[in-house]
């Protein structure tokens, strides 16, 4: 984010008004409010990976300390006995993989003819696009289940898949729509006057431009599918559950056992918090490219 | 990205705007040999999906809320039957279904307010800190929205724990504080304060971030010239930087009011798959209306109805995003 692209650009001490050492007395001040809330809104992260790694016992202690007590892969261990770990995860990736490969190329196609061609009727479909991402998907458990039982896709892990392209294909479309109207039309017309086709022209250098925001969109799509929780919960027996499911039943089946359950939770969250920190950035700025000027 | 980068469209000639939909072909300067045809091919796979997956499980929706559908149907026993607006006049005649309304609003209201005054008030602050205080809290912001909605309410629950929480621990090290066992989901409204907390904290970071981009375009000589004619930080605020950051101060709270009514991993998982009647928000009570009750097309008119309450919050988002939409 630019925020963090141009650190202090708006706190120039001149605009205090008055001396420096008020100044900076005044952003000292700041700087505490701005620790405090760095350490409320880490605390969650900080105490799920605290509890992970120090020895059970400590984690039932009624004075607990907030310190780290101890490092141990105890938690790890036991939460990988308590129930398979690796079949849910393996689903998981299957699923979000294959969700993010369908939905990213018929995505691309859609989000160029929205963006690149004028045609009567753009305007509805973009219209559409936007709408059906405010559809909630809570309310649509139900038909989709029936949907998915008159198929017989019920318990498949193809019926999973296409039920996640519901969400991710408008999500997809409208963020790569976003990255191609930021390169601007002028390059492809270039290419074409010094005898590009309009493929090629699209390949050689609409592609490689795009390819960044493409990767960036998979990626966030990845996330998307590999978090949600309540579609894998109705649509998969427990044979075939997800990761996600995975850890709610943790939740339900061995409340007490924390220490292990946060170890389950650390293996879920770390992959995932790293994927977002490397294309959160690039995510934003494409949501709200222009937001401003509306 | 910088502000360079989102003023790039602008930047753009801006033949491109779609055509007026009265004028059939407007002269176009680039229309491709494929004529009208490519673009609609280049979006039939996409159509084609959503209509299958999206479209029919809609209208499935409507016509289910109007017929008799349970367990006997579900198995093809019985062949479902129309029963007019039956199950909308036995929604709407429960008392029970109008305190979830309530609640739902309540909660979702709770939640969306919060989000984007704490939201605000970060992004104000992320301007004045120092870089790497802004850098920290950029860490601990992108970590927390980051983590999946599962795994954020499995430490919620960890640290609400009435035993052995974090929580309680901190709070009981207050002078003349005992809270050691408390149990907070024994009661509803304690209960949904903390899943409340959960989901602002989980809300916060797309907020903020969002918000910090809006404040780096807004321009210092007006912040400048009106403190100069006198204004205070608020008056700068509320009459400078508020009036600018409008159109995505509305676009966060529309999008914020359709995520926070949709709730419900958060409270199903949080209650242990069977969240009490005092815990029941619209979507919970639709699914449990379906599948616990096994009343489908009850729980059909529930989630339509959900729908139907939404529909001006979206209304007013999607004139927000093609007002933005228009700009390229």
């Amino acid at each position: 984010m630019s925020a963090v692209a141009t650190p202090g650009r708006t706190s120039s001490p001149q605009r205090e008004g008055s001396g420096p050492s008020k100044a900076r007395k005044s952003k000292a001040g700041w700087n505490l409010l701005g620790l405090l809330v760095f350490v409320t809104a880490g605390f969650p992260v900080y105490w799920m990976l605290n509890t992970a790694f120090k020895p059970a016992k400590d984690a039932i202690d009624p004075d607990p300390s907030l310190l780290p007590t101890g490092l141990t892969l105890d938690n790890f261990r036991r939460a990988l006995d308590i129930a398979d770990f690796w079949g849910p995860v393996g689903r998981s990736l299957i699923v979000s993989l294959a969700v993010v490969v369908i939905g990213v190329a018929v995505g691309l196609l859609a989000a160029l003819a929205i963006s690149r061609f004028a045609f009567r009727g753009r305007k509805i479909v973009i219209v559409g696009i936007l709408a059906v991402q405010m559809v909630p998907l809570v309310a649509m458990i139900i038909p989709v289940f029936l949907l998915l039982n008159d198929l017989d896709q019920y318990d498949k892990l193809s019926g999973l898949i296409i039920t996640y392209l519901t969400f991710i294909l408008p999500f997809t479309v409208w963020t790569l729509r976003g990255f191609i109207v930021n390169i601007p039309r002028e390059l492809e017309e270039a290419a074409m006057v010094d005898g590009c086709s309009r493929t090629g022209a699209f390949v050689r250098v609409v592609f490689p431009l795009l390819a960044p925001g493409m990767v960036a969109t998979s990626v966030y799509g990845f996330i998307q599918a590999w978090n949600e929780y309540i579609y894998a919960l109705m649509l998969m027996s427990q044979k075939n559950q997800t990761a996600t499911v995975w850890l709610g039943n943790f939740t339900t089946k061995h409340g007490t056992e924390y220490a292990p359950m946060m170890a389950g939770s650390t293996m879920m969250a770390v992959p995932i918090v790293v994927l977002f920190l490397i294309v959160q950035r690039k995510m934003a700025a494409g949501l709200t490219a222009g937001a401003v000027k509306g | 990205m910088s502000a360079a980068d989102t003023t790039t469209p602008a930047k753009v000639p801006p033949p491109r705007q779609a055509p007026p939909p009265a004028v059939p072909k407007a002269p176009r300067a680039r229309r491709s040999p494929g004529g009208v045809a490519l673009p609609w091919m280049l979006l039939a796979p996409c159509l084609l999906i959503l209509a299958l997956v999206l479209g029919y499980p809609l209208v499935r929706l409507v016509t289910l809320s109007f017929q008799k559908f349970g367990q006997s149907q579900l198995w093809g026993f019985q062949p479902a039957e129309s029963v007019g607006f039956d199950n909308f006049s036995k929604v709407l005649g429960d008392g029970e279904f109008w305190a979830v309304v309530v609640r739902t609003f309540v909660f979702a209201a709770g939640s969306v307010i919060f989000t984007m005054v704490v939201g605000m008030l970060i992004a104000l602050l992320l301007q004045r800190v120092s870089g790497w205080v802004k850098t920290l809290i950029n860490i601990a912001l992108v970590a927390s929205w980051g983590m999946p909605i599962i795994v954020a309410t499995t430490v919620f629950k960890w640290l609400f724990d009435s035993d052995y929480g974090i929580f309680n621990a901190l709070l009981s090290k207050l002078p003349g504080v005992d809270m050691i066992g408390h149990n907070w989901f024994a009661s509803g409204p304690q209960g949904l304060a903390v899943i409340m907390l959960l989901v602002v904290w989980g809300a916060v970071p797309f907020v903020v971030i969002t918000l910090s981009a809006g404040l780096t375009q807004v321009p210092q000589e007006l912040e400048e010239a009106a403190r100069l004619d006198g204004a205070g930080s608020w008056g700068v605020f509320r009459y400078v930087t508020l009036p600018i950051l409008k159109p995505i101060v509305v676009m966060l709270t529309t999008l914020s009011v359709i995520w926070d009514m949709g709730v419900f991993p958060q409270v199903f998982v949080m209650r242990g798959g069977h969240p009490e009647a005092e815990f029941q928000l619209l979507t919970t009570y639709s699914y449990d209306r379906a599948f616990v009750v096994n009343d489908y097309a009850q729980g059909s008119a529930i989630a339509l109805l959900t729908v139907l309450l939404l529909l001006g919050v979206v209304a007013v988002y999607m004139r927000q995003m093609l007002k933005i939409g228009e700009v390229e």
